[in-house]
């Protein structure tokens, strides 16, 4: 039986008690925050319990290492309380259940994993990805199957990702670059927390695709525009990796605008919240992120997961701002067409 | 060749007139699980004066005449199950007059719904019509004589509540205006103030007389379209969901479909509801309050607004849909049949067990398609099942699906819509024998020579 591995003492001792301090969803002090997590630790209930948006933003806050949206997720599904309606988390359950139509490319040693993201079919191609393709891999066989904790529900995780796992070592794979950070959030974070082992070294894509553009350095011609990062709740598990936004853009001659929503403060794409909590949230989440864009003069917003892009691109037009993939955007920079410019 | 041959072919030319058994084959059957019956003649006439003509030859002779637009009904309704003459209305899809202030069309009774659609898209972009989710090739005349739905039902009721005028050739030969037409040069109105003679021909098939000419109105098209799609796992809540949704009257369309596959889909109820506006404005506001009237599902964790794919949202979006065509091709044998009788909404929940049932009972790949009429009086709950046209047993058990779900909708209150022959026995023999009577003597007087679709809602 998989379990988390949470310190109690990592927690009690923590000076500053940031996984919920720092949460732009929850109003907490730290003095209220330590006792908080405390009572979840120990299967008492909790206001986080029932209000927590699942933006995996304290994973991030937590810089020990705690995992205090594991612990979170762990308790809501013991005590059975649901953040999403029945119907959208058995909705998201089927769409990832394995029904053998997965996808392999020509599989070497080190591939590319589109994980269950079609869009990544379409998005990957041109030179950044000519020293790997067509090694890739696609299918619910080899979906992380992260998504789940938004839908307080690490059993069937626990149930798929060993599987996952099989499914990898049987291709013999020593490199899998994720093209979506909750892939590597799940093979870097998630799967050591439950103590699953990862049969290959996991790569992210940011890195990768930092390395290429340096290979590819002559061809770069700076894009000289201005954008915004629409930052994934993913990302959140893969924090150490997030520079690498900024190092892509000044390879490639974008200026991050300098906004209220960056970083540690990014804001969700709100999709997410739409289905758990209505109207209300998801649209004043994305009303103040989308107006902090313009106002800081973003000409683009690029995006590091599809599903953030399907959900505020439309938006994002209607506010004069382009929206596109950062895989995209790196290949305008070496002259190549845009893919899924809308 | 016969008398009656050179007869017909006196009245549209040869052209248009056939008795070669190659096209007889087509006049025979429809896409449905009826069984064939060729017809003598297949005749395409061009105006209302040929019909005249042809309908006054069918009198002497005491020949049956079918009248047919694209013959799409499913449920074998042009099918001539006593031979005789089909009038194939296909030639006569003139749209003889658009009046945009008073908002309705006149058009011929072969008129196609896509060819009005694109007509109007082009020349009167701030109008449409009610688009029924049946192929482009549907006709005006034929959908609205079987009381077809479309995009504007949930809004403006059935596709025959919005005709506005009709010219009909009754089975003695009389062409005849029907509603405001009758004593006005404008089609705005099929019956009132006058007495509302439209019933004698809408719903009757065909059996009564032919429809030549259909005034229908049109309606305000608005410049943006969107979808939502709200999802449940228990369908005991899906008539609270849709009487809250109407409640907001913020909707267009309206619709339900729960299905096994693709596995999105599996085990939920999909109401998926259309939001029309002009700015984005507008489409927020009305979103806003629909979501909002919805919210105590959402707090209760009962239901919920899935995200859409945009991939998805066109094809939820055209008009008229097409996954229907994807449903029939489910068994790869492109067979698809549907019972979709019209009940309350509240019967929502027995009639989706009921399909699961059937689907489990006849091992069948089914799919539960509902479209909500008039603001919430009703529903079309559409039985569906995909079939192998090439695989007799996978046939034989969806007809045996149709009857059973046939005989039950009766019993739970609901009145079967395009029903085959069988049904209408059924129907007639549980109707009020006053109503059945009244019936018979409509038909009696009209069609006394009973030349008109015989077979059809035959009251003896």
């Amino acid at each position: 039986m998989l379990s988390l591995k949470f310190d109690e003492d990592t927690c009690k001792t923590c000076p500053t008690s940031d996984c919920l301090v720092k949460c732009q969803y929850m109003d907490f002090n730290k003095t209220e925050a330590k006792v908080e997590m405390l009572k979840i630790f120990s299967g008492e209930d909790s206001p986080v319990l029932h209000d927590c948006v699942t933006c995996y933003g304290c994973e991030e806050y937590c810089k020990r290492g705690n995992h205090p949206f594991y612990l979170i997720t762990e308790r809501r599904q013991e005590k059975g309380i649901l953040t999403a309606p029945r119907a959208i988390t058995r909705q998201w359950i089927n769409i990832g259940e394995p029904l053998g139509k997965y996808r392999l490319g020509d599989i070497k040693k080190k591939i590319l994993s589109f994980g269950f993201m079609p869009e990544f079919l379409k998005l990957v191609k041109g030179r950044l990805f000519e020293d790997v393709m067509p090694s890739y891999i696609f299918g619910q066989e080899f979906f992380c199957n992260v998504v789940y904790i938004h839908f307080s529900n690490t059993a069937i995780i626990k149930e798929r990702l060993p599987v996952i796992m099989d499914n990898f070592r049987k291709l013999g794979v020593e490199e899998v670059v994720c093209m979506h950070d909750e892939c590597y959030g799940s093979f870097t974070s998630l799967a050591p927390a439950y103590g699953i082992e990862v049969p290959f070294k996991p790569i992210h894509y940011f890195e990768y695709l930092y390395n290429r553009l340096k290979e590819l350095s002559d061809d770069i011609r700076p894009l000289n525009v201005k954008a915004a990062y629409q930052r994934p709740c993913s990302s959140r598990l893969s924090s150490d990796k997030h520079h690498f936004v900024r190092d892509i853009m000044e390879l490639i001659g974008v200026e991050l605008v300098d906004r209220r929503y960056k970083d540690e403060n990014a804001l969700c794409c709100g999709d997410i919240f739409g289905m758990m909590s209505g109207y209300e949230l998801k649209n004043d989440v994305q009303k103040r992120n989308i107006d902090d864009m313009v106002d800081n003069g973003a000409e683009y917003c690029f995006f590091n997961c599809p599903a953030c892009q399907n959900a505020i691109s439309e938006k994002v037009i209607k506010r004069g701002i382009k929206p596109l993939h950062i895989i995209d955007l790196c290949r305008m920079a070496i002259g190549e067409e845009p893919e899924m410019e809308v | 060749m016969s008398d009656i041959y050179n007869a017909l072919a006196g009245i549209v030319g040869e052209n248009y007139v056939s008795y070669q058994p190659e096209e007889l084959f087509f006049y025979a059957r429809d896409p449905g699980l009826m069984p064939a019956n060729s017809p003598d003649y297949v005749v395409l006439p061009k105006t209302s004066l040929e019909i005249q003509e042809i309908v006054r030859l069918a009198n002497r002779e005491k020949i049956s005449i079918v009248p047919m637009g694209a013959g799409l009904a499913l449920t074998g309704l042009v099918i001539p199950l006593k031979g005789g003459i089909v009038v194939d209305m296909k030639r006569m899809n003139k749209i003889i007059k658009v009046d945009e202030r008073a908002r309705y069309v006149i058009v011929e009774g072969g008129t196609s719904q896509g060819f009005l659609k694109s007509y109007l898209e082009k020349n009167y972009p701030r109008l449409r019509h009610s688009i029924p989710d049946a192929p482009p090739a549907a006709t005006i005349a034929s959908n609205v004589i079987i009381h077809g739905q479309g995009r504007l039902t949930q809004q403006y009721g059935f596709n025959s509540d919005m005709v506005s005028g009709l010219e009909v050739v009754l089975p003695s030969g009389e062409i005849c205006n029907i509603g405001s037409p009758s004593i006005s040069p404008d089609w705005f109105s099929k019956g009132a103030p006058l007495p509302d003679l439209s019933g004698l021909f809408l719903g009757w098939f065909g059996t009564t007389g032919i429809v030549t000419k259909v005034g229908l109105k049109l309606y305000p098209k608005k410049k943006i379209r969107d979808v939502e799609i709200f999802v449940t796992d228990n369908e005991d809540l899906v008539p609270d969901m849709i009487y809250e949704i109407t409640h907001t009257e913020m909707v267009e369309d309206v619709l339900i479909f729960s299905q096994p596959l693709p596995m999105m889909f599996k085990d939920n109820h999909h109401v998926s509801f259309y939001l029309t506006g002009d700015t984005d404005e507008e489409i927020e506001f009305k979103r806003k309050i629909i979501w909002n009237a919805l919210d105590g599902f959402i707090r209760n964790k009962d239901g919920g607004f899935m995200s859409i794919p945009p991939a998805m949202k066109p094809s939820l979006l055209e008009m008229p849909q097409t996954s229907a065509s994807r449903l029939a091709d489910v068994k790869k044998g492109g067979g698809f049949e549907y019972s979709g009788p019209i009940i309350t909404v509240e019967k929502y929940p027995e009639c989706s067990r009921k399909l699961v049932e059937m689907s489990s009972k006849y091992n069948l790949a089914y799919s539960g398609m509902v479209r909500i009429i008039d603001g919430g009086h009703c529903m079309m709950f559409g039985f569906a099942f995909t079939f192998n046209r090439a695989d007799p047993d996978m046939m034989d058990r969806t007809r045996n699906a149709l009857e059973e779900i046939s005989e039950y909708v009766l019993k739970i209150g609901g009145v079967y819509w395009k029903p085959t022959v069988a049904e209408q026995k059924v129907a007639i023999e549980r109707m009020d024998p006053n109503t059945r009577y009244l019936m018979k003597m409509i038909k009696d007087s009209l069609d006394p020579n009973g030349i008109m679709n015989p077979g059809n809602w035959e009251v003896n």
